[in-house]
């Protein structure tokens, strides 16, 4: 394996143009698909931060009997979607409403009866996901017996979410065309190396030289252009990000440049964060793999005999 | 080395053809090659003395018939045994086909590491192969700073380079002048001395009479007449 890899570092230093454009663009697709990657899970996360505090209130008619709520609450917690169903009686509703209203309490006191309606606080699962589905739970919920109105979450952040999703899946097909430009860039310089190595290629098929003898460094050294690519990709990312969210200050001979350092985000406790160490590894992996996927196939091609 | 089977022929060929698109290039060869062997085949440019060497180290597969290498059957050779076939063969070509990049030392390397030679091996059997073609002072010489003999001579260190039981020369004087195709003669006789099979496909006749051997004669991809010629005293 060693003797592979001393083989892959030759042939990486014998061609360093065509190595060097190809470990630029792994790196360049790493770098848009690790932002793309870096936007979404930060996303995703402040849309949890926003969502975790929505749920759908079924408040019920009037003078409903006890059975008859149990009977309901059984029949929200078995529709799909649903992740817990409370009930809040129309006296703890009034008791929340007190305490809410703390100056104006006496307001509550002068009352002759209990104005508020029981209801349950309902907590879907697929808020994130897609925002229809829970729109459709709610309407599901709305059309139960004795139920009389329905009320759940803001308009804005239904719209903010399907537009995220919409970024979602431009994300994704932008990954997919980055893999494919990436692979075909690989593919080819792998190619042209072996075009310009075809007689040594042929020698060594004719003296009895094992496909693994032959293909092994030219594995290697895809791989070595995916980890390469891949760690400069993730490195300018970590980069980028230090400048924008502004913790980074760079201090070169005594010249100091300082980004931006009291960007914050609009949400109180809200942290953005640089991809996991588990991520990071993931698009190691991916870029390596790209890296092989590209060998491969060229390898296939050319050594068809 | 011995891999022959039971018939004591080391190659053996039943009806081969080799056929390209528009012409037949082997036309029904029938040909035991015994152990030990010096056979030339000979025959006029485009006879297929080049393909049937290619049929024999699976370089082309034969498009009809069999053929038997130390008994078993070339059809029924995978594609991950292809290697292992090829290196009981050592083959010699015309252009000599030595990598202009790599030093002598390391075109012969190659061949060694290709074929499993151990590392610590590796520089004492080049600088073995290249003492016995008399090579051993250009081990850091290019290709292409070297004459047509010396080359050829090197291309001989690398067909031996892997021990093979069977040498396979393709033309391997026919680019060179007449003391330094002595020279690659000898060393051919030398190799067979020693105990390999020799196959040296040629149209250089005088060398054939000047050596002697079992002569095959290839005219339009038929196999015309095999042959023993005596040495020239």
């Amino acid at each position: 394996m060693l003797r592979f890899f001393k083989r892959a570092i030759q042939d990486i230093l014998a061609n360093r143009f065509l190595n060097t454009v190809t470990i630029i663009s792994i790196a360049l697709s790493v770098l848009i698909i690790g932002a793309f990657a870096l936007f979404f899970i930060n996303a995703n996360a402040v849309i949890n931060f926003w969502t975790k505090g929505i749920r759908i209130m079924a408040y019920l008619e009037p003078d409903i009997p006890d059975e008859k709520i149990s009977e309901i609450k059984q029949k929200i917690q078995r529709t799909e979607g649903v992740r817990d169903v409370r009930f809040i009686s129309k006296e703890d509703a009034l008791e929340l409403l007190r305490i809410q209203m703390k100056e104006q309490a006496s307001l509550i006191d002068n009352l002759n009866e209990n104005p508020l309606p029981n209801a349950f606080e309902i907590h879907g699962r697929t808020v994130i996901r897609n925002w229809e589905k829970f729109e459709a739970l709610a309407q599901q919920i709305q059309s139960l017996p004795s139920v009389a109105e329905v009320e759940y979450g803001q308009k804005w952040l239904g719209k903010f979410i399907n537009i995220f999703n919409l970024f979602r899946l431009t994300g994704y097909a932008m990954s997919c065309l980055f893999f494919m430009a990436t692979v075909f860039f690989v593919a080819n310089t792998i190619r042209l190396v072996l075009y310009s190595r075809h007689e040594e290629i042929e020698i060594m098929r004719l003296v009895g030289a094992s496909e693994s003898f032959i293909k092994d460094p030219f594995y290697i050294q895809s791989l070595i252009q995916g980890s390469v690519g891949g760690m400069i990709g993730l490195g300018v990312l970590f980069i980028g990000f230090k400048f924008v969210i502004g913790d980074w200050i760079v201090d070169i001979w005594g010249w100091k440049l300082e980004m931006n350092p009291n960007f914050g985000f609009p949400i109180s406790d809200f942290q953005i964060r640089f991809l996991s160490p588990e991520i990071c590894i993931g698009i190691l992996a991916g870029s390596m793999f790209v890296g092989w996927v590209g060998c491969h196939l060229s390898l296939r091609q050319f050594l068809k005999l | 080395m011995k891999f022959n089977d039971d018939s004591g022929f080391i190659i053996r060929m039943f009806h081969v053809y080799k056929r390209y698109a528009s012409k037949n290039a082997l036309i029904d060869i029938n040909l035991d090659i015994s152990e030990n062997e010096f056979l030339f085949i000979t025959g006029p440019t485009g006879a297929g003395k080049t393909t049937l060497l290619k049929l024999l180290y699976l370089g082309e597969p034969a498009s009809e018939g069999q053929i038997l290498v130390g008994g078993r059957s070339l059809s029924r050779i995978s594609r991950r045994q292809i290697p292992f076939l090829r290196r009981k063969f050592g083959v010699i070509f015309q252009n000599y086909k030595l990598i202009p990049t790599k030093n002598i030392f390391d075109n012969i390397a190659l061949v060694a590491e290709a074929v499993g030679t151990k590392k610590r091996l590796i520089q004492k059997k080049v600088k073995s192969v290249l003492r016995a073609v008399g090579m051993e002072e250009k081990l850091k010489a290019f290709p292409p700073g070297l004459s047509g003999g010396e080359q050829q001579r090197v291309a001989v260190a690398r067909a031996i380079a892997g021990n093979p039981g069977i040498i396979l020369a393709d033309e391997p004087t026919g680019s060179l002048d007449a003391e330094s195709a002595r020279i690659i003669f000898d060393l051919l006789k030398g190799l067979h001395t020693r105990g390999a099979t020799v196959i040296i496909a040629t149209h250089d006749t005088e060398l054939i009479r000047r050596t002697g051997g079992r002569v095959v004669l290839l005219e339009q991809g038929r196999l015309k007449m095999s042959t023993i010629i005596p040495k020239l005293s």
